[in-house]
C-alpha cells in the first residue's frame, strides 16, 4: 500500500503544524482538555471522535475561530498566534467547512478567487487571470473543474472541490476538511479520497475530521481519536484495526458488525400502489411509487436527500396527502387517513428530525413519552391525565431503554442527542407497531448509540413485525435492510436483495444511473449494474463495518 | 454528523445563575420590578420629592385600611381574569390581544341578561348572566381562532379588529337596542339577583375576586392536569411535533381561543354583575384587555405568575390614584414603572428567543451542524 510509504517518509521531516497542550473552555465545559497533536507534510492525518468529543473545536482553535485558554501552536517550528482565520491562512492553514460557503450565481472561478482577487490595471478584476490560475491550479492537482460554470448549476461534489481549490489558491499547505464526506454519494467519496491521497502525494498536509472508522481506514495515514475532549491515542492507521479505533473513541468494546439471522418474511403488512406525492412546493416529489413491505423484514430505502424520502415517509404516517394511490397497512386503508387513525392501524414512525417533529424540546421526558397515547388508559380518565401512572410508565421505558437521565421530569430538551433518540425510538416501540418506519434513525448519533438503535431495529424484526428503514447512510441500509430499494428523482429505480447488493451498484443507482434488468418487470429479480465501475475504496478496503 | 456545539453540550454542567432556565424564569420578572421601582425613585427625586414618601403614599393607598384594601382586590380582580386570558392562548403559541374587545362582548351580554331576565331566582339567574357573559367572550375569540386554523390568518390582525367591532357594536347596542330610558348610553340596571355577592359590606368587594382565585386554579389544572390542557401546550410549543403525535392543530387552536376569549368575557361579567351593575359605554377601551398582555408577560404566562403579576399590577394602579393626591405626586410615575417592568421582561425574551439561539447556533454552526441536517429543508 502506497500510503503507508508516504507516512514513513513523511516522519523523516518535522511537523508542519504542532498543537501543544491546547484547553478551550467554554462556560462550564471543557471542550478541549489539553490536547496535542501534529501533522506532517504530505500526511493525511484522521480526527476521529464522537459527537462533542472536540474534533471540530481543536481544528476551529487552529483556523483562528476560537481561541485557546492554554496551549501552544507552532507553524514550521515557530510558535505563532492566529486570532483569526486570515492569520491561519498567512500561515498556510486552510478549511473547508462543513457547509459550503460559496456563491450560487458566481462561476467556479469566481468563488475561488473571491477575497484574493487578482488585479488588473485600474482595479479592474483580471477574470481572465482568474480563469488561467484555476485551470493551472486544477491541472496541477488533477482537481477537474469547469472554471466557466456556475457553482448553482454543478453537483455537491464539484462544488467540494470548488472549496479545496479556493483553500488551496490561497496557498494553503495545511487543509482542514470538516466531515467532508457527510454529503457525498459513495462515488463522490471515492473520488474525494483519490484527490486527498493525490495533494497529500503533492506535499500537502490534510487534516480531516471524521466518525466515520470505515474512511479513517480507507484514507488516512495516521488517526488521532478524541474521547471527551482529550486525545486517548494517536496511532498509524495500518498498525489498528476499526475494532480498536471504535473502544478507543467510545471507551468500551462496541459491536460494529450487526448479528442478524436472515429474515423470516411473513404476510405483507405495508401495502404502497402507485402513490403520488407532493412537496410542500407543490411539485412533485413521489412519483408513482409500488412496493411492499412483509411482516419480519426489514426494507432499506437508499437514496440522496431530496430524492422524496420524506415526502414519502410523510405520505405513509399521515402527515401529507397522497395526490393519488393507495396505502394499505395489513390490508387496511390508511391512504390520507390523519395521522392518529394511521397510529391506531399500528403504524409506529421514527421522524428523520426528532428535534422538530419527534419530540417537544420544553416537554419532560414523561410528557414526550406519551405523545401519542395521552388519551388512551391508563393515563387519561376522561379528559384528566395521570401524571402518577404517566410518570411511573416513563420510569418504566426509561430503564428498559436505558434512556441517561437523572429522572423523568427533565425537560428532554436538555438530553444528549443520543438520549433525546433513545427517547423516540422508546416510544414508537413501545407503541408495539406492526410497521415502524424509521427514517434516518441514526443520524447525528454516535457509534454507541447507533449500535444500540440498530440492535432493537433487528430485534423488532425478529418479533416478526414489519420495519421500513429510510437513510441517507448507505453503510445503514448495507448492514441492515433485507431487501434494498432505491430512490431516485421520486421513483424507484432499483430493487434488489441485500445480499445480492453491492455499494458500487447501489451507489450507481442512487446517482441517477439505470439498473439492467431481464425484463421491465422483474424488479426483485437479480440485477446487475450498468456500468461496472469499482469504487477506489471499496477496491482497496472491503466494507469494515 | 454534528460536533455539538459548547451550549448543547453537558447537559446537567455547571451554570451560572442567569443560565440556569428555573432561576431565569423566577429572577428577570423580579429584577424587573426592583429596577423599574428604583427608576420611579429616581424619577420622583429628580422632580424633588422623597421617593420614600412617594411609596409609602402608594402602599397607604393600596393596602391602608379595609376600604384601600377592598378596592385594590377589586382592581386586581379582572386584571387575573385578562392575564389568564392571554397566557392561555399563548400557552397555544397564540397571541390574543382580543381580550379587550372579548371583554366588552363580556360586559354587553352579561348586562343584557342581568337586566332582560329579571325575574329568575338568584340562584340560576347570577350564574346564569355570568356565563352568557363568558359565552360571548368566547364567540369573540372563535371567529379569529376559526380563521386562524382554517385560512391561516394571523390571530394578532383578527383579534385587533374584532376590538374595534366590539367597541363600535357596543355603542350601537347602548344608544339602540339595549338602551335605558333617558340621555345616558347605558343599559338598564340589572336585576338584583342577577348581581354578585358583596361579602364585605361596606366595601364593594364581590364574589367576582374569589371566582378570579378558583379560575387561576382552574386554568392551572386545565393546562397541566387535562388531555386537553396537554394538547393545547403541545400545540403552543411545536405544530409539527403536535401533528406527528396525532393531534389535531387546528381543532386545538380553535379551542385556545374559545377558552381565552371566555376568560377575558369573564372579566367583562365580573365587572358588570359585580361593580357597575350596568353596561355604561365609556366611549374607549377599558385597558383591562391590554393590561393582561402585560400581566401575563410578567406571570410567564403560568396560572399562578398571572396571579401574582396582576396583584402587583392592580397594587399599583389603585396606589397611584392616593400617591397623587397625598403626596402630590402624579400617578403617571407609576405607568412609567409599568412600563419599564414590561420592557425588561420583554427584553429577556427577546433576548432568551432570539438573540441567545442565534449565538448558539452561530458558535455551533462554524463548527458542527451535519451536512443532512443542513439539507434537509431543501429537499424536494
Amino acid at each position: 500500500m502506497e500510503k503507508g510509504v508516504c507516512a514513513l517518509i513523511a516522519h523523516d521531516r518535522p511537523p508542519v503544524v504542532e498543537m501543544r497542550g491546547i484547553t478551550v473552555t467554554f462556560p462550564g465545559v471543557v471542550a478541549n482538555d489539553n490536547v496535542s497533536i501534529e501533522v506532517y507534510p504530505g500526511e493525511i492525518l484522521a480526527l476521529l471522535g464522537e459527537n462533542g468529543a472536540g474534533k471540530t473545536t481543536l481544528m476551529n482553535v487552529l483556523y483562528g475561530l476560537y481561541r485557546p485558554d492554554q496551549g501552544e501552536i507552532r507553524v514550521g517550528g515557530k510558535p505563532v498566534t492566529i486570532s483569526d482565520p486570515k492569520d491561519a491562512i498567512k500561515l498556510g492553514i486552510g478549511m473547508v467547512h462543513q457547509h459550503f460557503m460559496l456563491i450560487p450565481p458566481f462561476s467556479v472561478a469566481e468563488n475561488i478567487v473571491l477575497g484574493t482577487e487578482p488585479v488588473g490595471a485600474g482595479g479592474v478584476l483580471d477574470l481572465g487571470r482568474a480563469f488561467r490560475d484555476v485551470t493551472d491550479l486544477s491541472a496541477k492537482y488533477g482537481l477537474t473543474v469547469d472554471p466557466a460554470a456556475r457553482v448553482e448549476n454543478i453537483s455537491v461534489g464539484m462544488q467540494q472541490r470548488v472549496e479545496i481549490l479556493k483553500v488551496l489558491y490561497r496557498g494553503a499547505e495545511v487543509l482542514i476538511l470538516d466531515e467532508p464526506t457527510a454529503v457525498l454519494t459513495p462515488q463522490e467519496v471515492d473520488e474525494l479520497a483519490a484527490i486527498m491521497r493525490n495533494l497529500a502525494s503533492q506535499g500537502e498536509s490534510i487534516i480531516f475530521i471524521t466518525h466515520k472508522l470505515k474512511e479513517v481506514m480507507a484514507i488516512s495515514d495516521r488517526v488521532a481519536v478524541l474521547r471527551r475532549g482529550k486525545v486517548v491515542g494517536t496511532v498509524p492507521t495500518r498498525e489498528t484495526t476499526p475494532e480498536d479505533l471504535a473502544r478507543m473513541m467510545v471507551g468500551r468494546d462496541v459491536v460494529l458488525s450487526i448479528d442478524k439471522g436472515p429474515a423470516r418474511a411473513g404476510d405483507v403488512v405495508l401495502r404502497v400502489e402507485d402513490i403520488q406525492v407532493k412537496s410542500a412546493r407543490g411539485l412533485p416529489a413521489v412519483r408513482g411509487v409500488s412496493f411492499e413491505v412483509r411482516a419480519g423484514e426489514i426494507v432499506g430505502v437508499a437514496g440522496i436527500e431530496g430524492n422524496g424520502q420524506s415526502e414519502l415517509v410523510e405520505a405513509l404516517t399521515g402527515l401529507r396527502k397522497v395526490a393519488s394511490g393507495r396505502i394499505t397497512v395489513v390490508g387496511r386503508e390508511i391512504t390520507n387517513r390523519p395521522p392518529r387513525e394511521v397510529i391506531g392501524k399500528g403504524v409506529g414512525h421514527i421522524p428523520e428530525d426528532r428535534q422538530r417533529r419527534g419530540l417537544i424540546l420544553s416537554f419532560s421526558i414523561a410528557e414526550n413519552l406519551i405523545l401519542e397515547r395521552y388519551h388512551q388508559p391508563p393515563f387519561a380518565r376522561g379528559i384528566n391525565l395521570d401524571f402518577r401512572e404517566v410518570r411511573a410508565y416513563a420510569r418504566k421505558v426509561i430503564s428498559e431503554f436505558d434512556v441517561r437521565t437523572p429522572g423523568e421530569n427533565l425537560r428532554v430538551g436538555s438530553l444528549s442527542g443520543g438520549n433525546q433518540q433513545k427517547v423516540v425510538v422508546a416510544r414508537e416501540l413501545s407503541l408495539e407497531p406492526r410497521l415502524l418506519i424509521a427514517s434516518q434513525p441514526t443520524r447525528g448519533l454516535d457509534v454507541g448509540a447507533i449500535e444500540f438503535v440498530h440492535r432493537r431495529l433487528v430485534a423488532q424484526r425478529d418479533r416478526g413485525k414489519a420495519i421500513l428503514l429510510v437513510s441517507l447512510e448507505l453503510d445503514e441500509i448495507m448492514s441492515l435492510a433485507d431487501r434494498i430499494l432505491v430512490l431516485y428523482e421520486g421513483r424507484i429505480v432499483g430493487s434488489m436483495k441485500a445480499e445480492e447488493a453491492t455499494e458500487a451498484e447501489i451507489g450507481f443507482l442512487m446517482a441517477g444511473g439505470r439498473q439492467r434488468q431481464d425484463t421491465r418487470a422483474g424488479g426483485e429479480r437479480d440485477a446487475r449494474v450498468g456500468s461496472r465501475r469499482e469504487g477506489a475504496m471499496g477496491a482497496a478496503h472491503p466494507a469494515t463495518t | 454528523m454534528p460536533e455539538s456545539g459548547p451550549g448543547a453540550r453537558a447537559p446537567w454542567a455547571r451554570r451560572t445563575l442567569l443560565q440556569r432556565e428555573e432561576a431565569r424564569e423566577l429572577l428577570i420578572p423580579v429584577l424587573a420590578v426592583v429596577l423599574a421601582l428604583l427608576l420611579g425613585a429616581v424619577l420622583v427625586l429628580i422632580g424633588g420629592k422623597s421617593p420614600v414618601a412617594a411609596y409609602s403614599a402608594l402602599l397607604r393607598g393600596a393596602f391602608g385600611g379595609t376600604g384601600n384594601m377592598a378596592e385594590t382586590l377589586i382592581n386586581i380582580t379582572p386584571l387575573i381574569f385578562t392575564g389568564l386570558s392571554v397566557a392561555f392562548s399563548f400557552r397555544c403559541g397564540l397571541f390574543n390581544i382580543g381580550a379587550e374587545g372579548q371583554l366588552i362582548m363580556g360586559q354587553v351580554v352579561s348586562a343584557w341578561a342581568g337586566f332582560a331576565l329579571a325575574g329568575l331566582p338568584a340562584v340560576v339567574h347570577m350564574p346564569l348572566a355570568l356565563l352568557a357573559g363568558v359565552a360571548a367572550g368566547a364567540i369573540w375569540g372563535a371567529v379569529p381562532g376559526y380563521l386562524k386554523a382554517r385560512l391561516g390568518v394571523h390571530e394578532v390582525i383578527n383579534t385587533i379588529m374584532m376590538n374595534y367591532i366590539a367597541l363600535y357594536l357596543s355603542h350601537y347596542l347602548v344608544i339602540g337596542p339595549l338602551k335605558a330610558p333617558g340621555p345616558l348610553p347605558v343599559t338598564p340596571t340589572i336585576a338584583p339577583a342577577a348581581r354578585l355577592w358583596r361579602f364585605l359590606p361596606p366595601t364593594r368587594l364581590h364574589l367576582g375576586v374569589i371566582l378570579a382565585v378558583a379560575a387561576v386554579w382552574l386554568v392551572y389544572c386545565l393546562l397541566f392536569r387535562t388531555t386537553i390542557g396537554y394538547e393545547i401546550r403541545a400545540v403552543g410549543q411545536s405544530q409539527e411535533a403536535a401533528r406527528y403525535g396525532g393531534i389535531s392543530v387546528r381543532r386545538n387552536i380553535v379551542l385556545a381561543m374559545v377558552i381565552s376569549g371566555g376568560l377575558a368575557g369573564a372579566a367583562g361579567a365580573v365587572q358588570v354583575l359585580g361593580l357597575q351593575y350596568k353596561f355604561l359605554d365609556i366611549f374607549s377601551f377599558t385597558g383591562y384587555g391590554f393590561d393582561g398582555i402585560a400581566v401575563a408577560l410578567l406571570g410567564r404566562n403560568h396560572p399562578l405568575g398571572v396571579l401574582v403579576a396582576a396583584c402587583l399590577f392592580g397594587t399599583l394602579a389603585r396606589g397611584a390614584i392616593l400617591m397623587q393626591s397625598i403626596a402630590r405626586i402624579p400617578k403617571e410615575i407609576i405607568g412609567i414603572v409599568q412600563a419599564t417592568i414590561v420592557l425588561v421582561v420583554a427584553a429577556d425574551e427577546i433576548i432568551r428567543r432570539f438573540i441567545m439561539p442565534r449565538r448558539k447556533a452561530a458558535a455551533a454552526g462554524q463548527a458542527s451542524a451535519t451536512g443532512a441536517e443542513g439539507g434537509a429543508d431543501h429537499g424536494a
